[in-house]
């Protein structure tokens, strides 16, 4: 015999001692899907039969089911299961996960059993147990799904049981093999006209013929394309019967879906027979009913009734509820989540229209199934947390939307008059603080503790995943709540750069070889090398005007952008030095006609600001010049003493070279962070140097090469004055030895004129490399400047050679773990995404600088 | 980085005797982080001179000695190769033991006998004012010079803070035993740089003691010294004290050791806090701060209370005294003043009915934070001025809306009150992280609307003595749901 099962349920199997469940289970499921009794019984006390253990035994048996129904997972319970209460603990776990319980019963008659237990020495328990299990299961077994299985099965004899097959069936609101693409439309309450010019701009060719019982439709709709209702198709308008009909018929057709409304509902309810109040709209609907044949009721009655809670489509990434739904009860069957889907969920309270104060669910969703939605009529369909309402009030002469998934664009046509007054305006409140922000940007105000403390476990686009431990996160914590700028600008952060291998070559610790043949080695055939300037990492977010920076980051203070270090702190402690530093560079993209030639109106700069003693004054002071100033006096002195000894006769050795050669590099020590520092007494003093246009609306432009890049930003810095600096660099063929040498010339010309530097970098912005992703950039740095890395005396040979020895690994894979991070927040941002989610890979970065803090007590 | 002795007594060259050093030849010691150099630049009758130098290994004190071992710092860039510190100590141990330790082989009379003496050493770091120097040495019979060493004259256009480096040349001259003159620089070197490159365990203590025996116990600043060069450990400190026999141990001292009662190291409050502390000293303002919110959380009949911002736990500690208060909750985003507050409170020794009253947790105000919904009462004790003013909307929905407590209580300092403390420059906070300070109309101007917004009502008052124009201190806002 074949039954059907729902593939995501709670299978009790219920039958008396050696009636055979145990084999029964091993047959029909997986060895994961069951929960045995018996089995927990020795997990908990090693010995399957200990009636000692049974109570601990079924706290394990209610716990896998429950972490496994939590998960989604089918659980089979073998139990003897025979009496009710046992029953009711596990139907109840079934309802608090919406998982429908299915009780099949395994029955081949007491002696069958008798018969089993003789032969098995674990199972002496005398006769008499067997027979009270008999009899307790007789005495309920016809009433078993008056407790609340929805589906019941019994077997009652050893035939029958062994030639069981058991076929899962996909639940009704589980509809993910439904790819789309979908039209969903949000509460139509009877507007039939404005229904069919809102198809009609959707492509759908949908018209009426015919009147009384001969009125039918005719529907013809785009290539693969399908129409998604999220219910409320009757009450309040002028022409519910007909809107019925053409969604009846469409649905019938499999040119749509659809999903109940609470309107729907209630007229259902209404055409049994049950006794509601005929208000609220539905006063129209019984009238104009009554106009129809009564056939046309009873297709609808039907039509009602076989309507399911929710859609769960495409893949899972979207679901269509009417009310909204929260992520757990997703593609799961329960009365809550019927009952979630058609009202969402009330406070208790009531408004002062005396309405019930709905429990915004939206605000707290989080997954990564969008949610469309109607039921709570608002003036704007707008994003919030990855759901949409598209009940913009169009009974209510508001206007009848539609999101085209996936596209993501929102369609709407205006209702053709107010066809029924709302209890409340559209929109009310209508003035809070904010209120010109968007409900996303409203909702970001305030980002959640959860979001970023704790051990994270970050998911980008492309599949990775980095964690971030504890103690970071913890560290990070502090100094983004106390030194960062509002995470609302915080869309980026770039990552640690990671230097060459050390060079052998003689007073050299690093030079460009080795990064040549890093990347040769990862496959890379063109690199771009770029002067590495002497200032500190910046990052600009440039909003083309205020009004632009309201709509995209949320920012009401009338602020235009933001300029932001590597930890992200406000790059200058002034805010008006910020702003003009933003201006000149909005300036020049003014200038450069960036904005139109993008369609955008910001974006995102990757740059370098000068002078670092602008920026780093303090570190300059306690550390460099201290150092500089130490070494020089001591050193001076020192050489000094030995010069005078040596006059006096003593014979000192090889010391006085020793202290003159430390000093000589002192000296240069000092000129090498001198380097560093010039007067800034005005803007024109200051130097932004940009290197990659991250993002601008809708585009992360890792996708181009750097050669597009740089292109793009000399457009801008050739407009921008004193205060904007083009970076150099060149192209250069791995393949061509006069090229790299070339390269290695230009290096060492410019590291000989004091030069910070330059930075490796595949053409490409993103390459995979020989072992996964390969190192975006490599920094080779001049032998001057690394004496104020490595310390005054670094190029000695006795040091250089302890030095050399370095390792890269654990900062070149923090470098490729911080990019992709940084990469991944764009997307994000950019696809629009809640503000948290791109907050917790910036984050994740910044905790990945962090040193790490114990975060217990 | 190094040291130089002169003589005049005469024969001069019986220096070398007392340092068991010969001045014919160049002297090597291998020291763990580098070698001393030392030798004579002259050495005649009248006048003859010591150099030790101090040959640093910059690379081994980041990198360690060899493969295993670990450096002794992380930043490669550091005074530490450079400077008279306590590597001059550890190396005038090691070299000049017997010297230090006033024995001579060939001349224990004069070794025993004051002579004239000149140190020069150089360069010191000083952390301190600038009379630290003198107020170290000359009770010890020096005449000092005390040169200052440049930072960088060709940066000076930075700014008044590069006119002068921390470190100086310092020259002590006096007719002194050897022995003395070598452990008072072994002492105060490192009290003037106020860091050791090792661990301060109790061995340091017994050293101290060894080396201070004859002059410490006499020093005005004795308890400076002590507690400096101890890095601390007030505990310690008093105890050298003690043990050398002082019998003037300042009262406060000793009623601060009974009221804490304990072994235990007090908690360090961050140089920061510390000084906003000495400001508003004179007129305890902190703790009658602390006072007022408690007494006003008692008057509230708050029985779940939380402080947001606990710091080192002060407030807890009143809180936790009182036994109405059923749970006691600190939030701080610094882990280490939350270490501190467990330090504070104890928590670790508490009963177990006491540690279930407390908890302490990291989090941050600008974040919706659902482990602080649903008490009776919070606290924001000095906080709000340590957010930018661009922040502070997300603090009041993350109390107000979300964590939404019966009552809040809000103080912060009174910006017009600032004229009234000494030294206070026109326009300076009171903290150097203080993002803001406002006075009593703009304080008004916040709490009002907020409190209104997010169904509040809400009283304002003053903490501390009125003053007839600039009004009391600090000032408190108290919210209570209406």
């Amino acid at each position: 015999m074949k039954i059907t099962i729902p593939e995501f349920c709670l299978v009790a199997l219920i039958g008396a001692s050696g009636s055979g469940k145990s084999t029964f289970a091993r047959r029909q499921f997986l060895p994961t899907e069951v929960v045995s009794s018996d089995y927990c019984r020795g997990v908990v006390s090693d010995d399957e039969n200990n009636l000692d253990a049974t109570e601990d035994a079924f706290r394990l048996v209610h716990f896998v089911a429950e972490t496994r129904l939590k998960r989604r997972k089918l659980v089979a319970v073998d139990a003897t299961n025979v009496r009710k209460e046992d029953r009711a603990k596990l139907v109840s776990l079934a309802k608090a996960n919406h998982a429908l319980a299915v009780a099949i019963v395994i029955n081949p008659g007491e002696d069958v059993c008798q018969e089993r237990n003789k032969t098995r020495p674990d199972r002496q328990f005398g006769a008499h147990v067997v027979r009270n299990q008999t009899r307790s299961l007789k005495r309920n077994v016809n009433r078993l799904d008056q407790e609340g299985f929805r589906y019941v099965f019994e077997f009652r004899s050893v035939e029958e049981i062994d030639a069981v097959e058991i076929e899962r069936t996909r639940i009704w609101t589980d509809r993910r093999d439904e790819r789309g693409p979908f039209d969903i439309i949000g509460d139509v309450h009877g507007c039939r006209d404005e229904l069919l010019s809102l198809l009609e701009v959707l492509g759908y060719d949908v018209r009426l013929e015919g009147e009384g019982s001969e009125r039918r439709v005719i529907s013809r709709v785009p290539e693969g394309r399908r129409a998604v209702f999220v219910g409320d198709l009757v009450d309040r308008g002028p022409a519910t019967p007909d809107v019925l009909r053409i969604v009846m018929h469409m649905v019938g057709e499999g040119q749509a879906l659809c999903v109940p409304g609470n309107h729907d509902n209630k007229l259902l309810r209404y055409l049994n027979g049950r006794n509601v109040k005929i208000n609220h709209g539905l006063e129209a609907t019984v009238d104009q009913l009554d106009r129809e044949p009564p056939a046309f009721k009873r297709k609808v009655k039907d039509f009602l009734t076989s309507l399911v809670s929710h859609a769960w489509l495409d893949g899972g990434r979207l679901a269509i509820a009417h009310a909204g739904i929260k992520e757990h009860m997703l593609g799961r069957a329960s009365g809550a989540v019927r009952e979630f889907c058609l009202y969402g969920e009330t406070s208790g309270e009531t408004d002062e229209f005396g309405l019930p104060i709905r429990y915004n669910w939206a605000a707290e969703y989080r997954g990564s199934t969008t949610i469309v939605y109607g039921h709570t009529p608002v003036p704007n369909a707008e994003w919030l947390n990855n759901t949409l309402c598209v009940d913009t009030g169009c009974v209510f002469g508001g206007k009848l939307t539609a999101l085209r998934w996936p596209e993501m664009e929102i369609v709407s046509v205006p209702a053709i008059k107010t066809h029924a007054e709302p209890i409340r305006p559209l929109g009310h409140p209508p003035s809070r603080p904010g209120a010109e922000l968007s409900a996303q940007a409203r909702h970001d105000d305030l980002l959640d503790l959860v979001d970023v403390l704790g051990k994270r476990i970050v998911r980008t686009a492309e599949g990775r995943t980095i964690q971030v431990p504890e103690a970071n996160a913890a560290a990070a914590l502090e100094v983004m709540s106390r030194f960062a700028i509002n995470p609302k600008w915080l869309i980026h952060l770039p990552p640690t750069m990671s230097p060459c291998e050390t060079s052998t070559r003689p007073g050299f610790l690093e030079y460009p070889d080795e990064a040549f043949a890093y990347f040769e080695r990862e496959g890379v055939d063109r690199v771009v090398v770029e002067e590495k300037h002497m200032g500190s990492r910046a990052l600009a977010v440039v909003c083309r005007d205020a009004d632009a920076a309201r709509e995209r980051f949320g920012v009401t203070s009338g602020a235009t952008g933001a300029l932001f270090t590597r930890t992200g702190r406000s790059f200058f402690s002034e805010a008006e030095m910020s702003d003009a530093m933003l201006g000149r560079i909005r300036s020049a993209m003014d200038a450069a006609d960036f904005w139109d030639r993008f369609e955008t109106g910001w974006a995102l700069l990757d740059a370098e600001l000068m002078p670092w003693s602008a920026k780093a004054q303090a570190l300059l002071r306690e550390q460099y010049a201290s150092t500089g100033a130490a070494a020089t006096a001591g050193l001076g002195e020192a050489v000094a003493l030995l010069e005078q000894a040596g006059e006096a006769g003593l014979e000192t050795g090889d010391h006085l070279s020793v202290f003159l050669q430390r000093k000589a590099r002192a000296d240069q020590y000092v000129e090498a962070y001198r380097r560093y520092c010039w007067p800034v007494t005005s803007l024109d003093d200051y130097k932004f140097a940009p290197f990659h246009l991250l993002a601008t609306e809708g585009h992360v432009h890792m996708d181009r090469d750097h050669e597009w890049h740089m292109q793009q930003l000399e457009l801008i810095t050739a407009e921008g004055g004193p205060s904007l600096m083009t970076t150099d660099y060149r192209i250069v063929n791995l393949n061509s030895q006069e090229e790299r040498l070339a390269a290695c010339a230009w290096w060492l010309e410019q590291t000989a004129r004091g030069g910070e530097g330059m930075v490796v970098k595949p053409l490409e912005f993103t390459v995979q490399g020989s072992r996964g992703l390969a190192q975006p950039a490599i920094k080779v740095r001049g032998p001057e400047y690394l004496r104020i890395i490595y310390g005054p005396e670094y190029d000695l040979e006795e040091n250089l050679s302890r030095l050399r020895r370095r390792g890269l690994g654990l900062k070149r894979s923090l470098a490729l773990r911080e990019f992709a991070l940084g990469q991944e927040a764009l997307l994000r941002f950019v696809a629009r995404q809640p503000l948290r989610r791109v907050h917790e890979c910036v984050f994740a970065i910044l905790a990945m600088e962090c040193e790490p803090v114990d975060p217990r007590l | 980085m190094l040291l130089t002795i002169t003589t005049t007594h005469s024969p001069a060259t019986d220096l070398g005797f007392l340092l068991h050093k010969n001045p014919d030849r160049v002297h090597e010691m291998d020291l763990s982080f580098g070698r001393a150099v030392m030798f004579y630049p002259e050495a005649n009758e009248n006048r003859t001179t010591f150099a030790m130098l101090l040959d640093i290994d910059p690379v081994a004190l980041v990198r360690g000695k060899n493969k295993t071992s670990q450096g002794l710092f992380d930043q490669y860039v550091s005074d530490r190769p450079y400077v008279a510190s306590s590597f001059l100590s550890v190396a005038i141990a090691k070299s000049l033991r017997n010297a230090l330790g006033g024995t001579s082989k060939e001349r224990q009379g004069l070794a025993d006998t004051p002579i004239p003496l000149t140190a020069r050493v150089l360069p010191v770091p000083v952390r301190g004012d600038e009379d630290l120097v003198a107020r170290l040495f000359e009770p010890l019979g020096y005449d000092l010079v005390s040169e200052p060493i440049a930072l960088d004259d060709k940066l000076s256009y930075l700014g008044e803070s590069w006119d002068q480096s921390p470190y100086v040349a310092l020259s002590l001259s006096g007719t002194v035993r050897l022995r003395d003159l070598l452990s008072h620089i072994y002492v105060l070197i490192p009290v003037l740089d106020k860091r050791k490159h090792y661990f301060v365990d109790r061995h340091e203590l017994e050293k101290l003691i060894k080396k201070g025996e004859s002059w410490l116990g006499a020093h005005p600043e004795k308890e400076l010294i002590a507690n400096r060069y101890l890095r601390f450990k007030r505990s310690w400190a008093r105890e050298v004290l003690m043990r050398l026999a002082i019998e003037d141990i300042i009262e406060e001292e000793a009623a601060e050791s009974q009221a804490t009662q304990s072994e235990t190291p007090d908690p360090v409050e961050p140089p920061k806090d510390a000084a906003e502390a000495e400001l508003e000293r004179p007129i305890r303002l902190h703790e009658l701060r602390l006072d007022t919110v408690a007494q006003k959380l008692q008057e509230l009949g708050a029985r779940r209370v939380v402080d947001l911002g606990c710091g080192s736990g002060k407030l807890l500690k009143r809180l936790l005294a009182e036994r109405m208060f059923k749970e006691v909750v600190g939030i701080d985003v610094s882990t280490a003043s939350l270490e501190n507050a467990a330090r504070r409170l104890r928590l670790e020794n508490l009963p177990e009915q006491q540690k279930g009253r407390i908890k302490l947790l990291q989090g941050a105000l600008t974040y919706r934070d659902r482990r602080i919904e649903g008490f009776d009462a919070a606290a924001l004790v000095e906080v709000i001025e340590h957010l930018d003013a661009d922040r502070l909307a997300a603090l009041e929905r993350a109390v107000f809306e979300f964590a939404q407590p019966e009552h809040v209580i809000i103080t912060t300092p009174n910006r017009e009150y600032n004229a009234k403390f000494e030294g206070m420059e026109p326009g300076q906070l009171r903290h150097a992280d203080h993002r803001f300070e406002w006075t009593r109309k703009e304080f008004a101007r916040w709490a009002v609307p907020v409190a209104e917004r997010f169904g509040y009502g809400v009283e304002i008052s003053g903490i501390g003595e009125q003053d007839p124009t600039c009004g009391a201190p600090s000032q408190m806002a108290v919210f209570s749901r209406v």
